[in-house]
């Protein structure tokens, strides 16, 4: 056996290691499985109700059922992403293992890569039952919504993984006292998106900082498709572009506390 | 493995010059220099707080100096560290594998971030050799501390390492499986050829594995040498009163003239100095 000499800078074989590990913690705990896709189903079944309810009561949402069901669906997308980001990395420092991970040739960019691929993972477990869920109940399926549906999900797991980077680069830098950040933070955005409704309902100063988030331009694009039957690549390109612009940010301040965190020793002393 | 990298014998497999690490006013690590011959083993002993977790840390990588330079299997582990990694592995009693994986699961998830070739093989291997077969499907939680122990050891071999960092291998472990640890370890140095530092308050271990000692007190290293030539100096028994009356001070509180580097570090032999 001849371990090799010298390592790659990227190594899908060490990305996949780590996703191999959270796949190996998802599958040894049945709860946590179930748990992906109970809170999506829930919701979903809640603002489904909700949605039947207005709909014999508001001419707005007569023009689109599925509004609400739609937002919903999607800010789980958001959700889960963000969360499946954050809890990945809360696992290796639950286990205290983060020291040891680092001791292999393991990048910090490769865990970034590896969170991002089982995020990916547990929201696809935990929203597409509710997706198809849906079809039955309320004879609403969302993936009528076509090929923006898959423009709409990639770029809600992207804000969903920026989002994560902040919150894995506090627990980092502040240790597991700020775990909660975890399911916190991405509730400060959920306003401020326009999910369940438009933008300019929001007081004037607020507008400019709601479309600086990409998740604003996701849900008014959703609207579009949904209302006006029109996919509008402007809103489509500019959250893009926003994405594009804080990943780079968040992987940066990631990789800063990283480099923070060795010349603490904080690799070390993981705790409250 | 190349026999190249473990007896070239030209430089160190450690060579650690000016090494200084300190968190705001605590001197951590108070300007070190050592070197760590090709296949040999050296232990760093000291008491709590003396340096000794601080110093490996800063040998792995994980934390970064504040002064000086760390070279390790020829590599320059402060602008370099990811060429030498792979080539070395570390065990802690205190750094424990996650409770929820399967022993089997953890040590695969390992072997594939070291690039092990055929890593379910290589763990079954290890399985096989360190005697834990029955344990592979056992969460890693369950186990005892000699089961755990075994394990972190095997996580700490599966790349085939030609340097291993060892702290406290034999920690709360019952004496016969302390043995059979210590037997295993003399056996794959002697087999692979490996260099090992290890960190350790069993001075018996220390005695039996260790070609060199170096004591550490209050971030400084105060004295090195062979065991015996560190209990003949000190006119003790054995390696445990040498270790108290270091830790207490008895030495002078100084790093006396053996505590510096020998003209030719690769040696392996011993380092001769005045009684203190």
């Amino acid at each position: 056996m001849t371990p090799r000499q010298r390592t790659s800078i990227l190594s899908l074989r060490r990305i996949g290691a780590l996703i191999l590990r959270y796949w190996y913690l998802l599958l040894g705990s049945w709860p946590r499985f179930v748990e992906l896709a109970y809170w999506p189903t829930v919701q979903m079944i809640l603002w489904g109700f909700i949605s039947q309810f207005f709909y014999t009561h508001s001419s707005w949402v007569v023009q689109a059922f599925g509004v609400l069901l739609a937002a919903v669906l999607l800010w789980d997308t958001l959700f889960r992403a963000e969360l499946g980001f954050s809890v990945s990395f809360l696992e290796e420092m639950w286990s205290r293992n983060l020291g040891q991970l680092f001791v292999t040739p393991l990048r910090p960019y490769e865990l970034v890569l590896a969170l991002m691929g089982m995020s990916m993972i547990r929201t696809l477990i935990g929203v597409l039952p509710a997706m198809l869920l849906a079809i039955p109940l309320y004879h609403f399926s969302i993936f009528e919504l076509g090929l923006p549906l898959i423009t709409f999900f990639v770029n809600l797991m992207v804000s969903g993984w920026v989002v994560g980077l902040i919150v894995i680069s506090l627990i980092l830098r502040n240790g597991l006292g700020a775990e909660s950040l975890a399911w916190l933070l991405i509730f400060a955005v959920a306003p401020i998106s326009g999910i369940y409704y438009p933008v300019d309902v929001l007081p004037g100063w607020l507008q400019p900082i709601a479309w600086a988030l990409p998740t604003s331009h996701v849900f008014e694009g959703m609207r579009a498709v949904l209302i006006d039957g029109v996919f509008r690549a402007d809103l489509f390109w500019n959250a893009v572009g926003l994405n594009v612009l804080y990943l780079v940010i968040g992987t940066a301040v990631f990789l800063y506390v990283f480099r923070v965190a060795r010349r603490r020793g904080l690799l070390l002393q993981i705790g409250e | 493995m190349e026999a190249m990298t473990h007896s070239s014998g030209r430089r160190p497999a450690i060579r650690v010059r000016g090494l200084h690490k300190r968190f705001d006013e605590v001197k951590a690590v108070d300007g070190i220099d050592f070197d760590v011959a090709y296949g040999s083993v050296v232990a760093l002993l000291g008491g709590n707080g003396a340096g000794k977790t601080t110093t490996l840390s800063m040998l792995l990588g994980l934390l970064l100096p504040t002064d000086g330079s760390i070279e390790v299997l020829g590599q320059d582990m402060l602008q370099d560290r990811y060429a030498v990694l792979g080539r070395i592995n570390f065990s802690s009693p205190y750094v424990e594998l996650p409770y929820r994986l399967s022993v089997e699961q953890n040590l695969l998830v390992y072997a594939r971030l070291y690039g092990v070739p055929q890593a379910r093989a290589r763990v079954r291997q290890l399985a096989r050799e360190l005697d834990f077969g029955a344990l592979l499907g056992r969460r890693t939680g369950s186990l005892s501390s000699g089961q755990k122990t075994r394990v972190a050891l095997a996580k700490a071999l599966v790349n085939e390492p030609e340097l291993l960092l060892l702290d406290e291998p034999t920690a709360s472990l019952d004496p016969d499986t302390a043995d059979w640890v210590r037997s295993y370890l003399e056996e794959y140095c002697r087999r692979m050829g490996a260099t090992v530092l290890l960190a350790s308050h069993n001075m018996a271990e220390v005695e039996r594995l260790c070609d060199q000692v170096m004591m550490m007190r209050a971030g400084r290293i105060v004295d090195r040498g062979t065991p015996g030539a560190l209990i003949r100096r000190y006119g003790r028994r054995n390696l445990e009163e040498v270790f108290l009356d270091i830790a207490r001070g008895r030495n002078g509180g100084h790093e006396p003239e053996a505590a510096r580097l020998p003209e030719d570090p690769t040696h392996g032999g011993e380092i001769d100095g005045a009684a203190p």
